[in-house]
């Protein structure tokens, strides 16, 4: 099997049509590995990660998952490509029960449903407990966990994460960070965007940097977090001047 | 008074499986659905025209339920009209609502529905004429429950409150558990969410405009029963259906089956105590009194 899980070539795509905010962005995912994009504000990092959902549309360009074309997906079919999606914020059902909000996650599991969600508690003891409590109810950190844990109902071969540690604390947004790269020993891949930058890099594999819809660098994150231009940008070195 | 309460409690249950349809139809796609109360008179209408059909190829059906008005023929009709309305609602967003929400405002959608309302009941007035019409021309007596304080309950309301409590455990049932009543809840509660937990939307909202209006179709022949059936039962229903869905909290079931017996219960007992002219602001007293205290609603949440 190719270790390439997914592919982006030329992706071209926006909200409204002829007002693209990606202008061709090229992406290369490798199995079971934590690949991180940032980049400053407006560059298209959430787009890109909403278009390969099928939530944008896709006006030029190719993405393939498994060497499977997906450009245009409906994102109701993300699942049976292997694929889960976790928005930024409002990712749960707030007012369904976490018992229900996995229920639904697991819809399409069939026989299968019931050894999956005992899976998923084993794995999310919090959510164990509280599983007839309504989901709105959850502190920040555990709604978060509570979206890993629907999009892992699909046994998905890769999770595209918007964001996972917005508005958490920083212990909390530690604890999700390392949750998504523990599931990489699990054969899962893990596309997420980050505002984070040092905490992300520093768990990742790989990193795309985006400005303006474009790529801008790619590389492993061991290096671009010792790269002194990334440091000085992303990581807020020597910023202590700047306004 | 009492009599005021029973009758209440009985218009009440209408308005609750109206406001019902109406509430979910609202939460999930976002507009207020001014054409809702028009599907409670295509409902009363289908039933009107198929209970007609019944008892004439099956004379038997005909016959009258032990103390009801209602016969055979009507109940059969009432299941083929909850078909048909359920039907007409779809219909109905194909050819307009789902086309104005693809290019328009949730305001054009407004706008729409006004127009879809116009449309239906003038059409239903043309097709069936302005006067009023009965399933049953039989007069049933009421039965005298108490004379001290006086309390008349016709066998067809009780009939009508029972069936209208059924409908509304069965509609809790479905969305309290099963699947399907999970992705409902969803899609209404975060579209985009629902899409990507592999619901499909399409589908979903077609679901919705079925399960609104086979609703207003229970609700339209049982206003009929115990009431007449006429071209304007939209007209005189869709405000205090739309007091019972804010009273309620948009988006709530629950809400707007107690919005239901809110409205109805209050504008009836009012009739004893205002000059009758003044019942019908009644609705909007109460609207206006629920939403100083809870702007969302009684079981409202707020949007994100």
């Amino acid at each position: 099997m190719d270790d390439i899980v997914l592919r982006a070539e030329g992706v071209v795509s926006g909200y409204v049509p002829d007002l693209p905010i990606l202008k061709g962005v090229d992406m290369a995912v490798r199995r079971a590995s934590v690949t991180v994009i940032i980049g400053p504000n407006g560059a298209g990092k959430s787009t890109l990660v909403k278009t390969i959902a099928g939530l944008v549309p896709l006006s030029a360009g190719h993405i393939a998952h498994d060497g499977v074309e997906i450009g245009g997906i409906r994102p109701d079919r993300l699942a049976a490509q292997g694929i889960a999606y976790v928005p930024q914020m409002d990712n749960i059902f707030r007012t369904l029960t976490i018992r229900q909000n996995l229920d639904l996650a697991l819809r399409h599991a069939g026989a299968d449903a019931a050894a999956r969600l005992e899976e998923l508690y084993t794995r999310f003891p919090p959510l164990a407990e509280k599983r007839n409590d309504r989901a709105g109810a959850l502190s920040g950190g555990q709604r978060q966990f509570l979206a890993v844990a629907m999009a892992l109902a699909t046994r998905p071969s890769l999770i595209l994460m918007d964001e996972p540690s917005a508005g958490l604390s920083p212990k909390a947004a530690q604890e999700v960070l390392e949750c998504a790269r523990g599931l990489t020993a699990q054969g899962v891949t893990i596309l997420l965007v980050e505002q984070n930058v040092k905490q992300a890099l520093r768990l990742a594999d790989h990193c795309y940097i985006l400005a303006e819809g474009r790529n801008q660098l790619d590389g492993s994150a061991a290096d671009l977090l010792s790269d002194p231009v990334v440091g000085e940008i992303y990581l807020g070195a020597r910023r202590k001047g700047a306004a | 008074m009492i009599q005021n309460l029973a009758d209440g409690i009985l218009v009440g249950s209408v308005l609750s499986l109206g406001a019902i349809g109406l509430t979910l139809v609202m939460h999930m796609l976002r507009f207020a659905n001014f054409s809702h109360a028009e599907l409670l008179s295509i409902g009363a209408y289908a039933a009107l025209v198929f209970d007609g059909v019944f008892a004439a190829i099956l004379p038997p059906l005909a016959d009258r339920i032990g103390p009801l008005s209602m016969t055979w023929a009507l109940v059969l009709a009432l299941v083929v009209a909850v078909a048909v309305t359920g039907a007409s609602a779809l219909v109905i967003d194909r050819l307009v609502f789902r086309r104005v929400r693809a290019k328009g405002s949730e305001l054009s959608m407004v706008f729409a529905s006004f127009g879809v309302a116009m449309i239906v009941r003038n059409v239903t007035g043309l097709v069936f004429g302005l006067g009023t019409q009965l399933y049953s021309k039989d007069i049933v007596f009421a039965v005298v429950v108490s004379r001290d304080p006086m309390l008349l309950i016709k066998p067809d309301q009780v009939f009508v409150l029972v069936a209208t409590l059924l409908v509304m455990v069965a509609l809790h049932l479905v969305l309290s558990r099963t699947t399907l009543g999970f992705a409902l809840r969803a899609v209404a509660e975060n579209p985009v969410l629902a899409q990507v937990n592999g619901v499909n939307l399409a589908r979903m909202i077609a679901l919705v405009w079925v399960v609104g209006g086979g609703l207003a179709a229970i609700a339209g022949v049982f206003y009929g029963l115990t009431n007449q059936i006429s071209p304007m039962i939209g007209r005189d229903l869709v405000l205090p259906v739309f007091a019972a869905t804010i009273v309620g909290g948009i988006g709530s079931v629950y809400g707007a089956a107690l919005g239901g017996f809110i409205v109805g219960i209050a504008a009836n007992v009012a009739l004893a105590v205002l000059p009758s002219g003044y019942s019908p602001s009644v609705p909007f007293l109460i609207i206006l009194a629920v939403l100083l205290v809870r702007p969302n609603g009684l079981f409202g949440e707020a949007r994100a």
